[in-house]
C-alpha cells in the first residue's frame, strides 16, 4: 500500500508518495498521464482560496486608497503596485494594454507569491488536519497549488490566450496569419511551412516553459522539504538535528525562491505579451 | 504530475482574478498614486513660490524702511524749517508789538508833556501877574492888560 501512514508507519518511499499524490474528485490517484475527468481537489481549494485572500487584500488597499499620507498597508500594496506599473511601462508599449496586462500582472504575482508560501507551512500540518477532518487517516493532500503541473500549466496557457488576443488586436487576424507564416525567416513559399513549424514550437515552448519552470521550482522545493521533514522523522538526535538545521536554511533559501518565482512568472508574462505587440 | 481538467479550471480563475483587479483594484491604487504625485509635484512648486515670494518681499521691506526713513528725514527738516519760520515770525511780530507799544507811550508821555507845559505856562503868567501887582504896587486893570499877558503867553510856548 502506498496510501501512507499506517501503524507500523510509512516507509521513506511510502511517505513520500503518499506526500506526492493529490486529493482528487475520483478518491484515488490519477493513473493515467492525462485524465480531463479528474480534479484535484487540493489544488483547486487552495488556488481559488488565495486567489480570493489575493483580491481581499488587493481589494481592501483599493478601497482605502486616497492620495493623502498613506498608512503602512496601503503602502506596501503601493510599492508592489508601482513595481508592477514600473515592469509593464518598460516592456508593454501600449497604454491601452496595458489597461489590462498591468493588472494581470499584478494578480499574477501577488497569487503565486501567496501559493508559493503554502511550502513554508510544515508539511504534515494540513495533511494531518485534512485526516482528522475527513477522518481518513490515509487522506491525500497537497497544499502547494504552483507544485501542480495543472495549476502552473493553467495560468501559462491563460497568458498564451491572452499573447493570441493581443496578436489578433494589433495586428488584424489577417496580419498575424501573414506573420506567422512569413516570420522569422521571410516571406518565400517555400518557407511557408518552416516559418509556421517555427512560429508553433516558439509558442508551444514559450507556454510550456513559462508553466514547466514555476512547477519545476516549486516541487522540487516541496520535495525538498519533505525529505527534511524524513530526516526528523528518524527520531534520532542527529535527524532531529540535521531537521532543525537543514529545515531553517531551506526555509529561508526558500523564501528567496518563492519571491523569485514570482517575480519571474510576472515579468515573463509581461514579455510575451510584450512581444505579441511587436511586428516581426 | 499528470494533467486533469483541474488545468482548466486553474484558467477559469486565472481570467476571473485577472478581471477583478483590472476592475476593481487597479484603478483606483493608480489613481490615488498619480493624485499623491501630483499632488507632491503642486506642493513642492507651491514651496519654490514661497520662497522666491519671501525672497521678494524681504527686498521690498528693505526698500520701504529705506523710503520711510528718507521721508522722516525730509519730515524733520521741513518741520524744523517751519519751526524756523515761525520763531522768526513770532520775532518780527514781538518786535513790531513793542515798537508800537514804545511809540504808543512816547505819543502819550508827548501828551502829558505838552499838557503839563500848558499848565505850568498858565501858573507862570498868574505868578507872573502876581509878581508884577506886588512888584508895581499898584493894581492893574486885568482887562485893559489882557492882550500884554496873552502876548506874554505866546512868548512862553
Amino acid at each position: 500500500m502506498s496510501t501512507g501512514i499506517e501503524a507500523h508507519g510509512p516507509t521513506a518511499g511510502e511517505y513520500i508518495v503518499h506526500h506526492l499524490t493529490h486529493l482528487t474528485s475520483t478518491g484515488h490517484a490519477q493513473t493515467a498521464i492525462i485524465d480531463w475527468s479528474v480534479w484535484n481537489l487540493d489544488t483547486l481549494f487552495f488556488s481559488i482560496g488565495l486567489g480570493i485572500v489575493t483580491l481581499l487584500i488587493l481589494i481592501k488597499a483599493a478601497s482605502k486608497a486616497t492620495s493623502g499620507v498613506p498608512g503602512r498597508f496601503q503602502a506596501a500594496i503601493e510599492i508592489l503596485v508601482e513595481m508592477v506599473a514600473d515592469q509593464a511601462k518598460g516592456i508593454v508599449h501600449s497604454a491601452e494594454s496595458r489597461k489590462f496586462v498591468a493588472p494581470v500582472a499584478l494578480t499574477v504575482f501577488f497569487w503565486i507569491f501567496l501559493m508559493n508560501s503554502m511550502d513554508f507551512l510544515p508539511v504534515d500540518l494540513l495533511p494531518k488536519i485534512w485526516a482528522l477532518i475527513s477522518g481518513n487517516e490515509h487522506a491525500y493532500l497537497r497544499v502547494v497549488p504552483t507544485a501542480d503541473l495543472n495549476g502552473t500549466l493553467g495560468m501559462s496557457i491563460g497568458v498564451l490566450l491572452i499573447c493570441v488576443y493581443y496578436n489578433i488586436k494589433i495586428k488584424g487576424f489577417g496580419g498575424w496569419i501573414h506573420e506567422l507564416f512569413t516570420a522569422p525567416f521571410g516571406s518565400h513559399p517555400l518557407l511557408y511551412p518552416i516559418n509556421f513549424l517555427m512560429q508553433m514550437i516558439e509558442f508551444l515552448a514559450k507556454t510550456v516553459s513559462h508553466g514547466m519552470r514555476l512547477f519545476g521550482n516549486m516541487y522540487a522545493g516541496e520535495l525538498v522539504f519533505m525529505l527534511i521533514a524524513l530526516m526528523g522523522g528518524t527520531a534520532t538526535v542527529y535527524g532531529f538535528l540535521g531537521h532543525i538545521v537543514a529545515g531553517s536554511i531551506w526555509a529561508v533559501f526558500h523564501i528567496l525562491i518563492v519571491a523569485l518565482q514570482a517575480f519571474i512568472f510576472m515579468m515573463l508574462t509581461l514579455v510575451y505579451i510584450g512581444q505579441a505587440h511587436e511586428s516581426h | 504530475m499528470n494533467l486533469n481538467a483541474t488545468l482548466v479550471a486553474q484558467l477559469v480563475v486565472f481570467f476571473i482574478l485577472a478581471w477583478v483587479t483590472m476592475k476593481f483594484v487597479w484603478p483606483p491604487i493608480v489613481k490615488a498614486l498619480d493624485e499623491r504625485a501630483k499632488k507632491i509635484a503642486d506642493g513642492l512648486t507651491a514651496a519654490d513660490k514661497a520662497k522666491s515670494d519671501l525672497a521678494h518681499a524681504e527686498k521690498k521691506v528693505v526698500e520701504e524702511m529705506r523710503k520711510a526713513r528718507e521721508s522722516a528725514t525730509d519730515v524733520r527738516a521741513a518741520a524744523e524749517k517751519q519751526a524756523a519760520v515761525f520763531v522768526d515770525e513770532a520775532r518780527t511780530e514781538a518786535a513790531r508789538i513793542i515798537a508800537q507799544a514804545r511809540e504808543a507811550a512816547e505819543a502819550e508821555a508827548g501828551v502829558a508833556a505838552q499838557r503839563a507845559k500848558e499848565a505850568l505856562r498858565d501858573q507862570v503868567a498868574q505868578l507872573a501877574v502876581a509878581g508884577a501887582e506886588k512888584i508895581l504896587r499898584k493894581e492893574i486893570n486885568a482887562q485893559a492888560h489882557a492882550d500884554l499877558l496873552a502876548n506874554l503867553k505866546q512868548e512862553l510856548q
